[in-house]
């Protein structure tokens, strides 16, 4: 049976989130040729559906509100239930972003619903769909599926690829208004502690830097690195903890889950903590001084040197290919 | 102040994982609360300190996590709940959980509830704010500082790194994130009380819940372990060459660059 999928997609300094994208492709595996109806939320989301449209969603609706400006979970569930009743869907797709994680359990809850959460990757399509999701901080997966009634998975950034995007697509943005009223949480302060430019749990590349890095002053060169490959900088609990860069930087069990394409671990000697954040990296390369750091047991490609000389040259290495 | 606490018994992280049948071996495993229902527990007590009033911890599962509902009570809660459902479900998910929980709470009154963000095995993250949905009540998420004065609440949140500052009111669920607090350590007198404070064990008849109604949405079709990575190769020779072999082989063999 083909199923009608809702995908919410989540904006972003006013551009859509690569995980929208992935959502959209995971939507498509299971709706067994059904409609993809991508969904948007905000102040001014209009000119963000078309977007959606090339990325594979068959149509966008929008919920347009000064109360959908910032996320809450009362204004974004009385916009979703709202579209929700209209459509009447077979399967829901969600990011698992801090708005996807916050979200998803209370539609679920609202819908009397079973919820696959941190979805990486899908096995099978439409009705024979079956989830496969880390568990155990990614020491072990589980392969799940929905007994029966709605379908509800929230997927992992960066594990499962977008479709191909398709300039030549058109369909429907059309719009519903909702009176959103009644928010029980305020917002009355945002602080932004991310760093600038990508963002570090849907990063391609991330060069992570961890004890060894030595100084706040020592991610200099990680952060070159990063910029030379359009990745972002990451770092071990030890090296926040040591004040050398901010917590949102921090990666592991309490942090950020990654699994970029090359994941470069300096100066990290790998505790079992910070593994649960990026053992699933598709490329792990690991540069330390100690040639007993747990790290090397991850790594596909390792180094045993200082990275103060070894990221100066892989630099210099990279600009070489880059140039030719 | 009524201040209840949902507590997960979970394996310690640090235990090597094993697979046999497509299900996790738990024999001889370490088990633990949950990391992240610590910081539940702990920002619990010392709210009641501040503010007065009974912190209870629940929790759902067999005999066993009767140790860690007695963990929590020696590091300061007032008293324990178990829903022992071993007798009357062989598999739960989120959804069971949450039900259960909360045809537990719904005539408490309870004035705040916290959880942890996620439990560490599962890691799904859902039970939480499903409790409070199924409630009627509000909640905030990966919270890193609690603030209460009367019914009005002051929150600051974790998003992704950024932080959020919010402002709700009671009653409330929130999970807790790192960086809430310092968890204690069950002090021995605290150990010695924890004996006679009261834990009350109920099974789903108690809580007039017919187990077709909390029965599971989704079904574990099977556990296993992530295919061993074959052993990396360390570079040697000279740095630079390491270097130069090294971006050669992200570029040709991985193809990452």
């Amino acid at each position: 049976m083909s199923k009608k999928v809702l995908v919410l997609g989540e904006a972003r300094e006013g551009a859509l989130r690569n995980v929208s994208f992935e959502a959209i492709a995971a939507a498509k595996t299971i709706s067994g040729g059904g409609e993809i109806v991508g969904l948007l939320f905000g102040d001014s989301v209009q000119s963000l559906g078309e977007e959606m449209i090339k990325f594979g969603a068959d149509r966008v609706i929008t919920v347009e509100h000064p109360h959908l400006k910032h996320y809450t979970s009362d204004g974004f569930s009385q916009a979703f239930m709202a579209v929700y009743e209209q459509e009447n869907p077979e399967a829901i797709v969600f990011g698992h972003t801090a708005l996807g994680k916050d979200l998803s359990p209370k539609i679920a809850s609202k819908l009397a619903s079973g919820l696959i959460s941190d979805v990486t990757a899908i096995e099978g399509e439409g009705d024979d769909a079956v989830f496969i999701r880390p568990i155990y901080s990614g020491k072990a997966f589980e392969k799940v599926k929905s007994k029966e009634g709605l379908l509800f998975i929230t997927v992992r950034p960066n594990n499962i690829a977008s479709l191909e995007k398709d300039d030549s697509r058109s369909g429907d943005v059309s719009s519903i208004s909702v009176d959103i009223t009644n928010l029980r949480s305020v917002i009355s302060e945002v602080v932004r502690k991310s760093t600038e430019g990508v963002d570090l749990s849907e990063a391609k590349v991330v060069v992570a830097g961890g004890r060894g890095v030595k100084s706040a002053d020592g991610f200099a060169p990680l952060e070159e690195l990063a910029n030379l490959l359009g990745g972002a900088v990451g770092a071990s609990r030890g090296a926040c903890d040591a004040d050398y860069c901010d917590y949102s930087l921090q990666i592991g069990q309490t942090g950020k889950v990654v699994t970029p394409d090359l994941y470069i671990a300096a100066g990290i000697s790998g505790a079992i903590q910070h593994m649960a954040g990026m053992s699933n990296s598709k490329v792990i390369v690991a540069i330390n001084k100690d040639p007993e750091a747990n790290i090397f047991k991850v790594a596909d490609y390792g180094i045993v040197g200082d990275l103060f000389e070894v990221i100066p040259m892989m630099i210099e290495e990279i600009k070489k290919i880059k140039t030719n | 102040m009524n201040i209840y606490a949902l507590v997960k018994r979970t394996f310690d992280t640090e235990e090597k994982i094993a697979v046999s049948g497509g299900k996790i071996v738990e024999d001889g495993a370490e088990f633990i609360i949950n990391p992240y229902d610590e910081y539940a527990i702990e920002e619990a007590i010392q709210v009641r300190d501040a503010n007065g009033g009974e912190v209870t911890v629940v929790t759902i599962g067999d005999e066993e996590a009767e140790k860690q509902l007695r963990t929590a009570l020696a590091m300061g809660a007032d008293k324990a709940v178990l829903i022992n459902t071993e007798d009357d479900l062989d598999e739960m998910d989120e959804f069971t959980a949450a039900k259960i929980i909360a045809e537990y709470l719904k005539d408490k009154d309870a004035d705040l509830i916290l959880a942890g963000n996620v439990a560490i095995d599962g890691g799904s993250g859902q039970v939480g704010p499903r409790v409070a949905e199924l409630l009627g009540i509000n909640y905030v998420t990966t919270i890193t500082n609690l603030e209460i004065d009367g019914t009005s609440v002051k929150i600051v949140r974790d998003v992704e790194g950024d932080s959020e500052t919010i402002e709700t009111s009671l009653p409330l669920l929130v999970t807790a994130q790192q960086g809430l607090n310092e968890p204690r350590y069950p002090s021995l007198p605290g150990i010695m009380k924890a004996k006679k404070k009261p834990l009350e064990e109920l099974e789903l008849d108690d809580l007039d819940i017919d187990e077709d109604d909390v029965e599971a949405k989704t079904e574990t079709i099977e556990v296993y372990l992530p295919p061993q990575k074959a052993a990396g190769r360390v570079l040697e020779g000279d740095l630079s060459d390491q270097v130069k072999e090294l971006v050669e082989l992200l570029n040709k063999e991985a193809k990452v660059l």
